[in-house]
Parts: structure tokens; C-alpha cells; sequence
């Protein structure tokens, strides 16, 4: 298919005010007459509060108020379930916990909130902070995943017999009979362990209740403003006109930021209306790191089943998932794990059983990847090992078992985080997995490079790991597409966005139907007053589905452009051409007229407008899909690790994306480069490191290391194939996650590939390069 | 009451006067005193580079000074490179170089690059990373800023 503004590299609509510090944050708003809130958090990871003694602090000059959980009297209560439990799958156990808006007689996690403090600044209110005292009984502390489900573990909810947060298991044919078929069984047990996301903004709430005309305004760092506009409605007792949720310009999301509702959330709108002034609230980093939710944490149990020329039977995984004290988001991820943990290969027989549990630590939901990198890590070990027991090449093992292109749409057979069928929509992954190993120079590399490379001593490897990523998924989204009287378009959704080019990716769409330039499309997302049905940006959906809903609204437009210009112009639809803002007769292009003028014509101050018909030219549409679009994508890395100091420098890094169509190379390439850079923090630097009483010990940018231009790879060479979704008329799929996901895996790889001769086998993520030094020092003490 | 400081400094040419506590950050007196609220803060400790504001046309972390340490010197921030209309080659390059994403840490490594780039016309890509080093970014792996770094440079050879 060819288009004029589709795929094109066009650089971004929303550049220059964020270039010239004109971009509205959260942080920037200021309210004449607004107030600051600051939290008391717990020190302790689980505890109970004997007493809070907040008498000092408040006689706190600049300080207007103290609130605790009894405080708030009737208004006290959990948030809401974000996301119910999967109701297709039999058996599902679920314990649904959530989080309070500050803590009431028991502390669940290190940081949470106990106290807030309103003040007239937020110097005085963190001031506050430190007057008050909190007497805290310390309790047993659950940390490990393995020793909390043991029979004698401490609790983390005292209600509960155990600290299982919920089970459920998923099933396609019958692993074990492919096991007893099998000539080779392997079992591995895989630690995961978990990053945070680290937003460069951390969270941010202003509240803004208008007694006089009972309206509440809110500025949320959130991905999912309409969300929180009705739960904040409902917890209210306000209607949800009454409500207006914005999302600014986000500075970064990755996840976290789509975590509704955060304690915060709960309180900020509920203080600003018993005060009738705004509130606002700022995350410093510290909080970040413990009111933030986080993941990546399991504990993988997995078999395999091949035959001796490498086919895989079947695959068995009895995984543990750490929720933290709190599981608000139900099952998305270890739903993605599972989704995730055959990748894109054809296995008949699979078994997976998911055991969440509840911990002393901050809450769990989706961070870039959510899962999947989780599922990536254990399929492409367990093959890498499977090569090994068999003497094949890692690559050949894989080719064996991809799924055929002739196969799709591929059935799962097993459920996805949107509890729908796991549906592949396409692939066609063969040309992909070639096309890596061609740029990466796979077979040079083994026979001739790296023997050289060795022989003088240098410590170097090669990965290279196939992945699919699930993205796109429903409900809905849905997009209304208006054309001005000056010619100008305006584009409203209800998606959020934090940096991924939607002002510019959804205005090609529009530009694509209607002939205007990109510049003249002016997108707002994100804000409940302009558009007010939606869920968000997360799951790597926005482009998929919020896209498509831009598509229909836009396509609608310009059946209402061709129909009044045909009438105007008079010449046949089919005659009619757009061009530049404008609509002419494609013989004749002298016939023409504008676009504003015809939307100006189609809003008549006399006359009629004609029954039947609407006024202007504006259409809203919307786009559910039944099934999600499943993209793949191959990674490869030549490494070298220094010896001395197990630092990497990454010789070359490759990536071959097949996201279907891409509607901004340039904005695909910025995805990919940054989903990179936060897999490889994922792979060698990034762990939340928590002790037995449950303080993370490196909650601060000091001490918790993301990637710095240094740790980068210089260049990170891109290949595109294309296989267009066939669920979606612009035939995309996403790529907002797809950098983070295989890096772990293939990293591993590289490594284990690097030390050759150490026989190291590596069975946990993140590493560190003091982590690797003493697997290194292991094996040298084994042998 | 703390007692209050009589501050005067330049802030992108323009001389501001305003009585503050000793103890107000730089970053806060130039966001919430003053209203420039492009000077990002992401970390409150120094790490991250999102304040980073030229003082006398050095690079320095706002978010580790106090406002009072800026009496009587000069304040450069991100407000008083361009404008929308008329962008520093430096920001030019950035928006044709795709080197920014969310755009909140965009506004430290813009004023860090500003003398920088003074200083070295012409830097190597090893130059570039070490230059943009103690800035943070999430969103973009650094490949296009190193880029757009390089764009700014020629433009402003040009």
C-alpha cells in the first residue's frame, strides 16, 4: 500500500514546546490560593501502628491540616479493582487486596502512606512531616517469594491462610504425554528479579474542587485519565460531567504511571474538597522508588520436552509471581508471562501454572514489557541449553520450531491479559530471523571472527534471541476528527500520552485521509473535557487501537468533505481529489475549495441544515478489537566484557522489527532505541535490591543505575519486514514495549557465549557486574 | 518566621528582585517564585541533570542550590535559549534529530550542550558522551540525542 503521509519521516508536532520549556507538566500548574501535601510513610515493610501522635505538627505555623486513616472517617476506603480476574478460565483462585488511601492500623510495604500533612508550601508540609511521630509495632516481614509460601510463613494479610494472591493455570494439549514421547527432558529453575521504571517525572497530582460551580479539575501523571475520571466520580459521589481529568505532557510513563488509583489519586481530589482549595502533590524520587509500583520479580520451575533433531514437544512452567502487598491489577502480567513463555514458536503441548504471591514489598503492575520480558528470558534459556544437550546451532534449534507462516492466525489456545483468546494475527518469521543473522554477520562471527578475537584473549560473544510481543489490545478507543473554518483539523482522544509522538504518528493518519499537512493537525489527548470514553495508554496499544479509532473518525470526515464539495464543486465524488487543505476536481484543479471554507459551509449561520445530516464537518468513531496484534522481532549483540572489571561495551546491536505497518519511521526508531537502553538496564544494571526487613537498599538515582550514554551501544542498527495485521485497516502492530522485552534474554545468551570455556550457566536476571564476577568465580572454584 | 533574603539576579537577561527564604532551591525559586517552569527536576539530588540551569554560562544541578547562592550572577535556563518561533540551533537540531521523547529531561541537556558546543565546535561522538554523560534520559537510549548533538554542531559551524 502506498501512502503519502503514512511511514514517513516527519518529524514532531509537539517538538518545539517542549524544546522551549513550554510544555505544561503536572508540576507547572499553579493555582492561586493552592495548598501542598506531603506524606508520612511507613519506615517499615509490615508493622502495626499502635499510635500517631501529630500534636507538634501541627502547631506548625504555614500547616492547615493533618489527616490519618481515621481522619477520614466514612470516606476511608480501598481503591477499586482495576482489573477483575481472567472469568473464562476455570478455576481461578483470586485475592483481591488493594490498596487504602493511607494506611489504617496495619503497614503493608516500606513507604507506604500513613499520614499526609496540607500545608501552605511544600517545605512547611514536609517540614510537618518530620514533627510527627509514629509509634509502629514491627511485624514479621515477607520478602522472599519461595519462603512466603511456605506453611509457615508470616502473613502479609492476616485474613488470609496463606499469602497466595491467586492461582491459575492454562493448558493446550496434554504436556505429558509430549513428555513421555520426548527423547530429551530438561529442567532449569530461573530467578527473576525486579526493576523500577523511573519515569525522569516522578508523579504528580494538582486537585482543583470549584465549590461554586461543583466542578473538580485534576492534573494526574497518569496514562489512563478516563479512568480515573469515573473512579474519582464514584468515590466522590460526583457525576462524572462534574469531573475533569487532564493529562499534560507526561514526562515519561513506562507503566507505572497507568497504576490507578494510587493512594494519592484517592486523597488529593478528596482533601481539595473539604478544603474548597487546590491541592497539589509532587513525588520526589525517593517516593518514587517505594510508592511507585514496579515488577519483574518470579520464580520460574520449567521442563521441556524435545525430540533428539530438536522439536519441541512440550513445555511445563510452574512459576511464582510477586505482586507485592497489594495486586490492584489483577493478572495482566503473569497473563503476559504465560503468553510469552512459547514466544513464536509452534509447542503443541503446553502446561502453565502461575502461583501470585503476596510480599512485604511496593505494589506490582506493568512496567515496559510487563511481563513478557519474564516469559522471553525462560523460553529462549530453556532453548539455549535444549542446543546445548543437542549439539545444534542455538539458531537452527529455533528455525526448527518457528511458527509457519502458513499457520496464522495461530491459536494459543490459552487466554491474554485482555482475557481474550490468544489469538496470533500474523507473522512471517523465518525472513526476520535471517535477516538478523545476515546484518549481524552470525555465521562470520562464529567461524572466523571470534576465534581470532579469542585467540587474543578478548572475552567475546554473540546473542541472538527471537521474540514476538503481544500489543494492541481492546476494549476500545475512540477519536473524534473535526475540521475548522481556518482549515485547521482538530484530533481528540482519550488516550494519555508520555513521549511517544501520538501529536504526530495519529496526525499523518489524518493528514493520510484528508489531505492536509501534518503540522495542521492539531491532536489533544489525554483531557476527560475533550474527549471522555477510553481506558489508555498501555500494552503497547496506543498506535493499534487508538490509531484505528483515528482512521474511522477521519475516514468519516472526509466522506462529509467529498459529499458537500461534490455538491458545491459539481462534479461526481469519485472525481474529487485532496490536495494541500484543499478538495478539486482532479482534471480541473483550478475547481477547487478549501477545506475550511467547506467546513465553514457545512456550519451555516441561515438556511437549514438538511435532515438527516449533522452540522460541520466532524465525525467520532471507535475501534474495539476482538483479538490483539502480535509483533515479532529478532535482537543481536556482539559483546565484550572486560575482565577485570566485568564492564560491557556492545560491539554491535542489531534489531529486526516486524510491527506491520509503520506510520513514523523516526518515532519507531526513538521506541526502540529507549525500549533498548531499558532492557539492557533490565539485563546488567538495574535491581531493586531489597534486605530481609524489606528496605530497598538503593532507592535513590545515586544508587539504582540506569543507563547513561555510556553504557549504550553506539549504534543500534534497525531492520524492518512488514507483515501487515490483518485485524486492523492501517495494518499496524505495536512497538511501544518491544525494545525492552528480548534484551535480558539475549544479553544472557551473549555472555554465556563470551565464557565458553567457564561452562557457565546463567539461570537468573538482572546481572550486574558483580553478579557475573562471582558466577565466574564459582565455576572456577567448581572446577 | 525564617528571615528573609532580598535576592537580585539576571535570569536570561532579566534582572529579578524577591524576597525569599535562605533555604528555597535555585530550581523551585526559578519554577514556583518566578514561573519558568521549563527547568525540570526528576531527582532532588543531583543525579539526573533535568535542573540543570549555566550559571555565568557554567552548567550547574538547580536542585543543589539554594536560590540565594545565584545573588548577584547570572541564570541561564531553557526559556532564554529560543522561542517557539525562532529555536537555538542546539533545539533545531534536537526536533530534526528525533532527540527527545517525553521532553521532560530536554531542558538539562540542552543548557549542559549550550557551552559545551561553545567550547567544542567540533566534538567526536566519544566527546558527545562523555559531554552528556551526567544527564538522564529514559526515553530515547541517548542514539538521537548523540546525533542531534552532532546536527547542532554543523549548524552552528555553518
Amino acid at each position: 500500500m502506498t501512502y503519502k503521509f503514512i511511514g514517513k519521516r516527519i518529524k514532531r508536532n509537539e517538538d518545539p514546546r517542549l524544546l522551549t520549556g513550554q510544555a505544561l507538566f503536572v508540576d507547572d500548574v499553579d493555582i492561586p490560593g493552592m495548598l501542598h501535601v506531603a506524606f508520612l510513610r511507613s519506615d517499615y515493610a509490615h508493622a502495626r501502628i499502635l499510635s500517631i501522635d501529630i500534636e507538634e505538627a501541627r502547631q506548625r505555623p504555614g500547616v492547615v491540616a493533618i489527616y490519618t486513616a481515621e481522619d477520614m472517617g466514612d470516606d476511608w476506603e480501598p481503591g477499586p479493582p482495576l482489573v477483575s480476574p481472567p472469568p473464562t478460565l476455570e478455576g481461578v483462585i483470586f485475592n483481591s487486596r488493594r490498596q487504602a488511601p493511607l494506611a489504617k492500623g496495619k503497614v503493608f510495604h516500606a513507604g507506604e502512606a500513613v499520614v499526609a500533612v496540607v500545608a501552605e508550601s511544600r517545605y512547611i508540609a514536609e517540614d510537618a512531616v518530620e514533627d510527627i511521630w509514629v509509634d509502629y509495632e514491627s511485624l514479621p516481614v515477607v520478602v522472599d517469594l519461595e519462603k512466603a509460601m511456605e506453611s509457615d510463613s508470616p502473613l502479609v494479610h492476616d485474613d488470609l491462610d496463606t499469602n497466595l494472591a491467586a492461582h491459575m493455570f492454562q493448558k493446550k494439549g496434554d504436556y505429558e504425554s509430549a513428555r513421555e514421547q520426548a527423547d530429551l527432558i530438561i529442567q532449569k529453575k530461573f530467578y527473576l528479579d525486579r526493576g523500577a521504571a523511573v519515569a525522569m517525572e516522578n508523579r504528580g497530582i494538582v486537585a482543583h474542587w470549584d465549590e461554586k460551580s461543583q466542578h473538580m479539575t485534576i492534573w494526574d501523571t497518569t496514562q489512563a485519565p478516563i479512568p480515573i475520571r469515573n473512579g474519582t466520580a464514584a468515590r466522590l459521589g460526583l457525576s462524572e460531567k462534574q469531573v475533569r481529568v487532564i493529562a499534560p505532557f507526561l514526562g515519561g510513563g513506562f507503566g507505572p504511571k497507568a497504576m490507578m488509583f494510587y493512594p494519592e489519586e484517592m486523597l488529593l481530589p478528596w482533601l481539595s474538597m473539604k478544603h474548597c482549595r487546590p491541592m497539589k502533590w509532587i513525588e520526589d524520587r525517593r517516593e518514587n522508588f517505594y510508592a511507585t509500583t514496579s515488577e519483574r520479580q518470579q520464580v520460574h520451575e520449567v521442563e521441556i520436552a524435545l525430540t533428539k533433531d530438536g522439536r519441541v514437544l512440550g513445555l511445563s512452567d510452574d512459576f511464582l509471581h510477586d505482586t507485592g502487598a497489594f495486586d490492584p491489577y489483577g493478572l495482566t502480567i503473569p497473563l503476559n508471562t504465560q503468553c510469552h513463555v512459547t514466544g513464536p514458536y509452534d509447542i503443541q503441548n503446553i502446561a502453565s501454572n502461575c502461583t501470585a504471591v503476596f510480599t512485604n514489598k511496593p505494589i506490582v503492575t506493568p512496567v515496559r514489557g510487563a511481563g513478557r520480558p519474564q516469559g522471553v528470558f525462560v523460553i529462549e534459556r530453556m532453548l539455549d541449553f535444549a542446543a546445548k544437550e543437542l549439539g545444534m546451532d542455538l539458531l537452527e534449534l529455533r528455525k526448527k520450531n518457528l511458527i509457519p507462516p502458513d499457520a496464522f492466525p495461530y491459536d494459543k489456545e490459552i487466554i491474554d491479559q485482555a482475557f481474550a483468546k490468544f489469538v496470533m494475527d500474523s507473522g512471517n518469521y523465518l525472513p526476520v530471523v535471517e535477516k538478523a543473522r545476515e546484518m549481524i554477520g552470525y555465521d562470520q562471527f562464529i567461524k572466523e571472527e571470534q576465534p581470532r578475537l579469542r585467540a587474543e584473549g578478548k572475552y567475546v560473544g554473540i546473542g541472538i534471541t527471537p521474540f514476538i510481543e503481544t500489543t494492541g489490545v481492546g476494549p476500545y478507543e475512540g477519536a473524534r476528527v473535526q475540521i475548522e473554518p481556518t482549515g485547521k483539523v482538530n484530533v481528540a482522544t482519550g488516550i494519555g500520552t508520555q513521549g511517544q509522538g501520538h501529536f504526530t504518528s495519529f496526525a499523518q493518519i489524518v493528514s493520510e485521509q484528508l489531505g492536509v499537512a501534518v503540522s495542521d493537525v492539531n491532536l489533544v489527548s489525554g483531557d476527560t473535557a475533550q474527549f471522555h470514553w477510553g481506558t489508555g495508554t498501555f500494552a503497547s496499544r496506543g498506535a493499534v487501537v487508538a490509531g484505528s479509532a483515528v482512521l474511522a473518525a477521519a475516514t468519516a470526515v472526509r466522506s462529509k468533505v467529498l459529499k458537500l464539495a461534490s455538491k458545491v464543486l459539481e462534479a461526481p465524488e469519485e472525481e474529487l481529489e485532496f490536495e494541500n487543505g484543499t478538495v478539486r476536481v482532479a482534471d480541473i484543479p483550478r475547481q477547487s475549495i478549501s477545506l475550511g471554507e467547506l467546513a465553514a459551509l457545512a456550519n451555516p449561520l441561515r438556511g437549514a441544515v438538511e435532515p438527516g445530516s449533522e452540522p460541520g464537518l466532524e465525525a467520532t468513531d471507535y475501534f474495539g478489537p476482538a483479538y490483539g496484534a502480535t509483533a515479532f522481532g529478532v535482537h543481536a549483540m556482539i559483546i565484550e566484557i572486560d575482565p577485570e572489571t566485568m564492564m560491557i561495551e556492545f560491539k554491535r546491536y542489531i534489531t529486526v522489527e516486524d510491527c506491520g505497518t509503520v506510520l513514523n519511521p523516526l518515532i519507531l526508531e526513538g521506541q526502540i532505541h529507549g525500549g533498548v537502553s531499558m532492557g539492557i538496564g533490565n539485563a546488567y544494571y538495574e535491581k531493586m535490591h531489597f534486605d530481609e526487613s524489606g528496605q530497598l537498599l538503593n532507592a535513590s538515582l545515586a544508587d539504582y543505575l540506569i543507563v547513561t550514554a555510556h553504557e549504550m551501544p553506539n549504534r543500534i542498527e534497525i531492520g524492518h519486514m512488514e507483515t501487515r495485521s490483518p485485524f486492523n485497516e492501517l495494518g499496524t502492530k505495536g512497538v511501544g514495549e518491544a525494545g525492552a522485552i528480548p534484551v535480558p534474554a539475549c544479553f544472557t545468551q551473549a555472555l554465556e557465549n563470551a565464557f565458553q570455556d567457564f561452562d557457565l550457566e546463567i539461570l537468573e536476571t538482572p546481572l550486574s557486574p558483580n553478579r557475573l564476577f562471582e558466577l565466574l568465580q564459582r565455576e572456577e572454584h567448581e572446577e | 518566621m525564617t528571615k528573609l533574603f532580598k535576592l537580585s539576579l539576571t535570569v536570561n537577561g532579566n534582572p529579578y528582585e524577591r524576597q525569599i527564604e535562605p533555604r528555597l532551591l535555585l530550581s523551585d525559586f526559578l519554577r514556583h517564585e518566578l514561573g519558568m517552569t521549563g527547568t525540570h527536576v526528576g531527582c532532588e539530588h543531583g543525579v539526573c541533570g533535568a535542573c540543570t540551569v549555566l550559571l555565568n554560562g557554567d552548567p550547574v544541578r538547580s536542585c543543589l542550590m539554594f536560590a540565594v547562592q545565584a545573588h548577584g550572577h547570572e541564570v541561564l535556563t531553557v526559556e532564554g535559549l529560543g522561542t517557539i518561533d525562532d529555536l537555538h540551533p542546539i533545539q533545531q537540531a534536537f526536533w530534526e534529530a528525533h532527540g527527545l521523547q517525553c521532553g521532560f529531561c530536554t531542558p538539562g541537556f540542552l543548557t549542559t550542550l549550550v557551552p559545551f558546543l561553545e567550547e567544542n565546535p567540533d566534538p567526536s561522538e566519544e566527546e558527545i558522551r562523555v559531554a552528556i554523560s551526567g544527564n538522564l534520559c529514559r526515553c530515547t537510549g541517548y542514539q538521537h540525542i548523540v546525533e542531534a548533538v552532532q546536527l547542532a554542531a554543523e549548524k552552528m559551524r555553518a
